[in-house]
């Protein structure tokens, strides 16, 4: 897809699938974002938390999200983003983004956004409006 | 417990689109698209320089909320949005602070959950909105106790 002006109602953007999930992205992200809670990146500190292993930050999820969207930038922008985070990334997970469009208001772009694991689970969920420019 | 702090204001902090730090953000999410990064994609774009990423904001200092003591462990991130007037352009100041806009109770299947809703903004030079954004933390019965007790 080279412009979001040929998409219609009901279609998608183009899938993006991950790589596995590994612990050094984690701490990359930690390191970049600056959220060092220790249960995405020690497994002992997750484990004390009751958790399996280390789990992604829900953030990271969401970041990589939007990266559908970037290709757009000479015709819009993301005007509002909005997300539920409804399951845990674990290591090694293979997540899918998607981003749907579901309504076309003038200048808005309403899609329904998320991410699912390789079990077809929504990890996140959400939608995002994007504002496209009058030209 | 938080509920007396609904309505609470941090101080005013500023922060700046720093080029490296957009590009460590970008590397970490896996976007490293040239409008980020690239000076000449840049400023042949329509916006004449380089913006962040959407999430970027994730990484600025928000100043502190007097009296609010959140936990660095034990917080459940529910839901985040962000709403923006224009992309974030690299090298721009943003003063940014951060507001509780609500705090509830709900039970859920981990015994009373607290619902902790920090609204946050940021403007430009000239004091105009750029970006809100809301983050709904939820706090677990076991870590309201250690924060009571």
């Amino acid at each position: 897809m080279s412009s979001l002006a040929e998409l219609k109602v009901g279609e998608s953007l183009k899938e993006v699938q991950l790589d596995p999930v590994d612990r050094i992205t984690l701490i990359k992200y930690a390191g970049a974002s600056g959220d060092y809670n220790p249960i995405h990146t020690i497994d002992e500190e997750a484990k004390k938390a009751g958790l399996p292993g280390i789990i992604a930050h829900g953030m990271w999820t969401m970041g990589n999200l939007a990266k559908l969207f970037t290709e757009f930038y000479e015709e819009g922008f993301i005007q509002d983003y909005t997300i539920r985070f409804k399951g845990m990334v674990f290591l090694n997970d293979v997540v899918t983004l998607k981003a749907e469009l579901a309504e076309e208001n003038e200048n808005i772009l309403k899609f329904n956004v998320r991410a699912v694991n390789q079990n077809g689970n929504e990890v996140i969920k959400g939608d995002v409006l994007y504002h496209r420019y009058a030209s | 417990m938080f509920k007396e702090h609904i309505g609470k204001q941090s101080n005013k902090v500023k922060n700046n689109v720093e080029r490296g730090a957009v590009r460590k953000f970008a590397e970490a999410i896996g976007d490293l698209h040239p409008i980020f990064i690239d000076e000449d994609t840049g400023k042949n774009s329509r916006y004449n320089r380089n913006i962040a990423p959407p999430t970027f904001p994730r990484v600025f200092d928000y100043g502190t909320i007097q009296g609010l003591n959140l936990p660095n462990k034990g917080l459940i991130h529910g839901e985040q949005t962000y709403h923006y007037e224009r992309p974030l352009l690299v090298g721009e100041e943003i003063t940014c602070y951060s507001v509780i806009k609500n705090y509830f109770e709900k039970k859920g299947t981990q015994g009373e959950m607290g619902f902790l809703v920090l609204e946050s903004f940021g403007e430009d030079e000239m004091g105009k909105l750029v970006f809100s954004s809301t983050q709904t933390v939820i706090i677990t019965e076991a870590v309201r106790k250690v924060l009571i007790g």
